[in-house]
């Protein structure tokens, strides 16, 4: 196939937002805090702090970031509704933003009416409304209801008929921010359907989003901001698990803050993970023996002891979990120091972060819980993802 | 869709297969100008970019100024016709309490066509100010949301005031003529100065409240306030050769005279109501509003440019 250049069709340039939060915000306060006790009245921050990059046509780009990280702003930013501080964007084509659906709906207007309002916002002329008004109808379901009050709308409905009118407006460059959540999951689909077919027609799409399930399945590119920086920009897969990282992170900071006593005191001593065949290490290979062993101490003996352990993802799903009394292990009382090993052959676990989970019972008493004994990553091999990693054959023959 | 559904991992820089249309695209965007987002610079040039911004997207202004005019009157029965209720019983109340009652119409031949002529102009400025003012807050959902030149929102208002008046000065000048009042003569001409100018200085006004009360909110119940001064500030239900006797000429007289708001009454009266001598009005008067319609045009050219410093910050205000 010939090469083909594809132009960019948005450049962000050092891009730099500042917000000043004030506290007041009538005359009298205005007034009262005025001059310098007025600046102590304000606080400001940056939401975005010298972010660049840019976008080819056709490309779909992930923006994710924690809660704060300023990838809506940016969003805002691309869409012209708001201005950055420092920097410019530029951006080429026809530009639709999916921000809130019917932002633009007047509850008095009849769905009709709307259409056209909401249409022209999105910078259509009257006559390419005119044209593709069935269409837009059709897609929304709406049916015979087109004419009346949206106020009697039910939520569905008026979401639906918004969705319909901002994606029949033909933009090159489409932002989305967090509305694929909304609907029925039949329209659900048919939005997701729509966006498949926008990728297509080589439209860029730039979607903000928490759903990291959307994003490697969706886009091509990825941009992770944190705290207003750009932290990572590639492959989705990457990009989601350098997220995932930095979420992590960020609750162990939490964690740490908040006192919790790691491993310094309590029966559970020296946590060490690994695998049988490279040794100790918090990097593991699929397929690998996976070891994890911890030395337990106590001065009195404890009788009737139970280790319970799991592996948990960052979102607290478990892959694997096991413990001592169900797998029947023969217990002495325990005195002084122990090792206790657990050794799972083959281990096929999938990409990302395991947290090891560890408790100590006693009989029905727990004695201790690690919820952050050890971490352990796996590297992901050939772009797998999920739980389980297992090398697949592939095999195409002939037949019906 | 196997060509847009990546796989995890599947390397994104191999050569991807894309549809003619997504070639066309390609091919056009390659050619199409690039706009920037970035701080507009406020200092004293002409707004001409934000004129032709305002000016490309007419459609949604008009559309805007529809949804204003169908939303405000929907599920009532007289609809259009409430907009003459409230002049038509100021007229009454004025007329009656100031005109009889207090005596004021006994210098004013035709007093009711007088105060109304005076009502409709001071209505048309009074609309546009209050209706632009919280045009912006009103309108908050959308400017957070989509992105059109935000001059709109004042402008969109100023359009249904417009047509609201326009009701009020059909019933004038069919009033004023059966009554006999209209003058035909070359006095009418200052009728249409004197809307001239009111439309000048309430879009600058407009135009700059809009914006201010997206951070004062105070503004549009101080404007409310600074409106009902306006109103006996200028001669509408009392003459001007009354004030003219009681602050003999001097500096106090041409302050009152030389408000905008003042010269377009008067301007309307010459117009739509005979006046019983010429001494009984300013002399100058085309001058006068010459001079107050370049002020008038300054004052928007400068409401403007501040509009634009501080609408950059309006999503995250409002």
């Amino acid at each position: 196939m010939a090469k083909i250049t594809i132009p960019d069709v948005v450049r962000v340039e050092s891009i730099a937002k500042k917000f000043i939060l004030r506290k007041d915000d009538s005359l009298k306060e205005r007034i009262v805090t005025f001059g310098r006790r007025g600046r102590q009245h304000r606080e400001e921050f940056w939401a975005l702090n010298d972010v660049d990059f840019s976008i080819q046509a056709g490309t779909t780009v992930g923006l994710i970031g924690h809660n704060g990280s300023g990838k809506s702003t940016l969003l805002k930013i691309m869409g012209g509704i708001i201005t950055p501080t420092r920097g410019r964007v530029q951006t080429r084509g026809r530009i639709a933003a999916l921000l809130e659906l019917g932002a633009g709906f007047h509850p008095d207007l009849t769905g009709r009416e709307n259409v056209f309002l909401n249409a022209a916002l999105l910078g259509q002329s009257k006559a390419e409304t005119e044209a593709r008004f069935d269409e837009i109808v059709a897609f929304s379901g709406i049916g015979d209801f087109i004419d009346t009050q949206v106020k009697f709308y039910s939520s569905g409905m008026f979401v639906r008929l918004a969705f319909s009118v901002s994606i029949h407006a033909e933009p090159d460059i489409l932002l989305v921010d967090e509305v694929l959540a909304v609907g029925d999951e039949s329209f659900q689909r048919q939005c997701l359907d729509k966006i498949r077919e926008f990728q297509e027609q080589g439209r860029t799409i730039i979607l903000v989003t928490h759903g990291l399930a959307h994003v490697t399945e969706f886009c091509d590119r990825v941009v992770l901001l944190d705290h207003g920086k750009l932290v990572f920009d590639g492959d989705p897969n990457e990009g989601v698990t350098k997220f995932r990282d930095l979420l992590e992170e960020r609750r162990l900071a939490q964690f740490s803050l908040s006192g919790e006593p790691e491993l310094d005191t309590g029966y559970v001593h020296d946590v060490v993970v690994g695998s049988v065949q490279n040794g100790p290490s918090t990097n593991f290979t699929p397929g690998e023996d996976l070891r994890v062993a911890m030395r337990l101490e106590h001065p009195d003996g404890i009788r009737d002891w139970n280790v319970r352990l799991s592996l948990l993802n960052p979102q607290g799903i478990t892959a694997i979990s096991a413990n001592t009394v169900s797998l029947d292990v023969t217990r002495k009382p325990l005195t002084g120091s122990h090792w206790v090993e657990f050794v799972f052959p083959g281990a096929q676990l999938g990409n990302g972060t395991f947290n090891l989970y560890l408790a100590l019972d006693s009989g029905s008493t727990t004695l201790q819980v690690l919820p952050r004994a050890a971490t352990i990553t796996v590297a992901p091999i050939m772009g797998a993802g999920g739980l389980v990693f297992t090398r697949p054959k592939v095999r195409v023959s002939a037949g019906k | 869709m196997a060509a847009t559904r990546r796989g995890s991992g599947a390397s994104h820089e191999s050569a991807r297969r894309w549809s003619p249309v997504a070639l066309e695209r390609f091919r056009e965007l390659e050619g199409a100008t690039w706009s920037t987002r970035e701080r507009r610079p406020g200092g004293l040039t002409l707004p001409l970019s934000s004129l032709r911004d305002v000016f490309a997207h007419r459609e949604v202004l008009a559309l805007l100024v529809r949804r204003d005019l169908k939303a405000r009157y929907k599920d009532s029965v007289l609809g259009m016709f409430w907009v003459l209720a409230k002049p038509l019983v100021q007229l009454a109340l004025y007329f009656v309490a100031i005109g009889l009652f207090l005596g004021a119409s006994r210098g004013i031949p035709n007093f009711a066509i007088y105060i109304f002529t005076g009502l409709t102009i001071y209505g048309l400025f009074s609309e546009i100010v209050s209706g632009a003012t919280q045009s912006v807050v009103s309108n908050g959902g959308l400017i957070k949301k989509v992105y059109i030149p935000r001059e709109i929102f004042p402008i969109a208002s100023t359009g249904s005031a417009l047509i609201n008046s326009g009701i009020q000065f059909g019933l004038l000048i069919v009033a004023s003529l059966l009554s006999g009042a209209f003058n035909f003569a070359p006095q009418a001409l200052y009728i249409i100065p004197s809307i001239m100018l009111i439309l000048v200085y309430a879009v600058a006004l407009g135009i700059l409240l809009s914006a201010v009360n997206v951070y004062l909110r105070d503004m549009q119940y101080l404007i409310e306030v600074f409106l009902m001064i306006f109103m006996w500030a200028s001669p509408i239900i009392y003459s001007w050769g009354m004030v003219a006797k009681i602050l003999g000429p001097g500096i106090l007289l041409e302050i009152y005279t030389d408000n905008p708001l003042t010269l377009a009454v008067l301007g309307m009266q010459q117009g739509f109501w005979h006046g019983d001598a010429p001494t009984d009005y300013p002399d100058l008067l085309w001058m006068r509003m010459g001079i107050a319609f370049i002020v008038g045009i300054v004052l928007l050219v400068v409401c403007q440019r501040t509009f634009s410093r501080l609408e950059g910050d309006f999503a995250q205000s409002l």
